[in-house]
């Protein structure tokens, strides 16, 4: 009975962990700046990729993942100067953009580096409770998800660079002329969230199968995180992943994981419908009143 | 992309061969339209496949084409895309006139096609090994087949490990079909299907499918998950410590797993198949070599591009012995009964009834390392099934897909 219990407890953790760390790129790129961003899976391709070249060039795998991070970082820098910038007052050519990026990065990836990449095993062994095993990297997994949700909230809400970054997203002119470096503050925040989806692919590239498109596979998750998370990343990103998180494990291990997709989708139409501003929303609401 | 496409494909055209040949060059070519995914999801399995016609061509065209004629090879790139897929077999077939179509990766993209093909009345190829059933004159399938495949499979399944079987399929038509023959093979065996989990399409976390598989206890997995995003079930389920035995008709010699996971995550995985790149005899040894020094950077030469391969040889023979490329000349070739090649697994025929081929089936085990042992080998197997259901292509054409739950009428 105590490996039945934990074993929704477990469940319950690795469905959250995989919506937070898909979701917490995407929380500041499109929460918070308000870019469409279809090429959120390629960046976290660019991590899983990244990591698995330096793993099998020698490096030990956390420093493999720390190269991925801060690959996909750069290259969020890079394409935030070269093709981004222009379209922060134009959301909808942000995401024809975007997609086009997308398009470019899994088809040169699989043009250079063909259709398929090495993999790494997953570290760690298992561990047994009751009748079950479970892989021990999961719950590294859970707990780099909380990790993150931690260096988030702190980096935007604690620090002078959090404060500079709010400001800017909400009113740019304003930030301006008070002083702050609106650009640098762009970019950065934009390196970081493209970073934190590459920090998602180096943690799950253990995990999985490396192929030029794997990118897709985050990518519903992490949108339908994010709209139901709403406009304030910090607010948001967690009770929306928590929740969605209990939905499709129970209903994943109640009628199989055909259902849990579908019930996700739907639990997000009504939470959509009942909460237009997203939980993010609704807390600041209760909090207002 | 479509411009592009056709630019990549026009540039790998590999006419150079023939040159030698002072009959191959005075003759008009022999056009081959092919369809292979060469970009977009399916580019791993297409990749191969292409290059398995191309070495074929490159071959034939080096000893003196086809009755003399050179092989031109026009390949288009759908690229995955179903329309594209209907719109380039016409392409190919109005306008550029080929004398055969070869390609095709999915059963959709084959039943995209098919249509096409019978209102032309062309002749067509199919590659893969698929859920099989279909039976029309106009499509012969050189790859393996359920009763080539499954029923040599799951009986030795049951065998060798028990009773208890727990299938995980992907959740399209040929996850479900595969798990119905699965089934179909199980229940006279008296073995008992403990639990069954269709996943969808793109689903890359298992760890709830895991438990699950732990809490009903199976002997055996029947393994029918497709796609890159759901061969991650490996990996995560040796991180769990799984550790039971699996069996699968569409893994290893078709999407190479054990060359894309780091050892232990395939170990126990055991496949049928008539084509795999461990095969060592002359014949197969032959055939790895031409082609890696072709292609030197074929990470694996697959079961897909082995019929590809295959399947322009097969061409040869039928056109050769019918002294023409049309379609009631090759089908009569084929009606003889023996229209068959020998082929790098041994020698294989077309079966009449069904125009489906004969396979030289092999059982094969992954061990923890990852090297691939053969256990078993089930001699040439004929695709009987159509047959035995009542399709037979000598005296009418219906062309149908039949399934076990869709069989023609009697009568």
């Amino acid at each position: 009975m105590s490996g039945d219990l934990f074993s929704y407890i477990y469940q319950f953790a690795d469905v959250f962990a995989f919506l937070v760390l898909s979701a917490a790129g995407l929380a500041i790129i499109f929460g918070m700046m308000g870019i469409i961003n279809m090429a959120h899976g390629e960046f976290i391709m660019c991590g899983v990729y990244v990591t698995s070249a330096t793993y099998h060039m020698g490096l030990p795998l956390v420093l493999a993942q720390a190269c991925g991070t801060a690959a996909a970082g750069l290259v969020g820098v890079v394409l935030e100067y070269l093709v981004i910038r222009p379209l922060y007052a134009r959301p909808l050519d942000s995401l024809l953009v975007t997609l086009g990026v997308s398009l470019i990065a899994t088809q040169g990836t699989l043009v250079i580096l063909g259709s398929t990449f090495p993999g790494i095993g997953t570290p760690l062994g298992s561990f047994d409770v009751g009748a079950y095993t479970f892989s021990t990297y999961r719950m590294v997994l859970f707990a780099a998800a909380i990790g993150v949700l931690g260096f988030v909230y702190v980096l935007f809400m604690r620090t002078g660079f959090g404060v500079q970054a709010r400001a800017t997203m909400q009113n740019a002119a304003m930030a301006r002329a008070l002083g702050v470096p609106t650009s640098r503050i762009y970019a950065l925040s934009f390196g970081i969230g493209a970073a934190l989806a590459g920090l998602c692919g180096a943690l799950y590239a253990p995990t999985m199968n490396l192929i030029p498109t794997m990118g897709a596979g985050f990518i519903v998750e992490a949108f339908v995180t994010v709209v139901v998370g709403g406009a304030s990343v910090l607010l948001g990103t967690a009770p929306a992943a928590a929740v969605l998180a209990i939905i499709r494990s129970g209903l994943n291990a109640w009628y199989g994981q055909v259902i849990g997709q579908i019930g996700l989708l739907i639990a997000v139409i009504l939470i959509v419908r009942v909460l237009p501003s997203g939980f993010s929303g609704w807390l600041a609401r209760r909090s207002a009143s | 992309m479509k411009r592009r496409s056709l630019i990549a494909g026009a540039a790998t055209l590999p006419l150079v061969a023939f040159v030698r040949d002072r009959t191959a060059r005075a003759a008009t070519p022999l056009k081959i339209g092919l369809l292979e995914d060469v970009s977009g999801d399916l580019a791993i399995f297409g990749i191969p496949k292409l290059h398995g016609s191309q070495l074929a061509v490159e071959e034939i065209n080096a000893a003196g084409g086809i009755m003399g004629r050179p092989i031109q090879l026009m390949h288009l790139d759908p690229q995955g895309d179903n329309a594209r897929y209907q719109e380039f077999a016409r392409r190919l077939l109005q306008r550029e006139k080929v004398d055969v179509l070869i390609g095709g990766i999915t059963s959709a993209s084959r039943e995209a096609i098919r249509p096409i093909v019978d209102r032309a009345d062309a002749f067509y190829i199919y590659t893969n090994q698929y859920e099989g059933g279909v039976c029309d004159a106009n499509m012969v399938s050189v790859g393996a087949v359920p009763e080539q495949q499954i029923a040599t499979l799951v009986p030795y399944m049951v065998e060798k490990f028990g009773k208890r079987v727990y299938t995980v399929a992907a959740d399209y038509n040929f996850g479900h079909l595969s798990a119905e023959w699965g089934r179909s093979v199980l229940k006279p065996l008296g073995a008992e299907v403990v639990g069954e989990e269709f996943i969808p399409l793109g689903v890359s976390q298992f760890a709830q499918t895991i438990q699950n598989i732990q809490k009903a206890r199976p002997d055996w997995l029947y393994m029918l998950n497709v796609g890159a995003a759901q061969n991650s079930f490996f990996e995560q389920a040796a991180a769990a410590k799984l550790n039971l035995p699996m069996g699968s008709p569409i893994k290893i010699m078709l999407g190479f797993e054990h060359k894309l996971f780091p050892p232990p995550a395939l170990a126990n995985m055991y496949a049928t198949a008539n084509w795999f790149e461990e095969l060592d005899t002359p014949e197969a040894d032959a055939f790895k070599k031409r082609w890696h020094a072709k292609f030197p950077n074929e990470t694996y030469i697959n079961d897909m591009g082995y019929n590809a391969y295959v399947a322009v040889y097969m061409y040869k023979m039928l056109a050769e012995r019918a002294k023409s490329t049309k379609k009631e000349e090759l089908r009569k070739v084929i009606a003889t009964g023996n229209a068959g090649i020998d082929a790098p697994e041994g020698h294989i025929t077309i079966d009449p009834k069904s125009q489906h081929t004969s396979h030289r089936m092999r059982l094969l085990r992954v061990d923890e390392h990852h090297a691939v042992h053969v256990v078993k080998d089930f001699g040439v197997i004929e695709p009987y099934w159509l047959g035995q259901v009542g399709c037979d292509l000598t005296k009418s054409d219906p062309k149908e897909q039949y399934t076990p739950d869709h069989l023609p009428k009697k009568g």
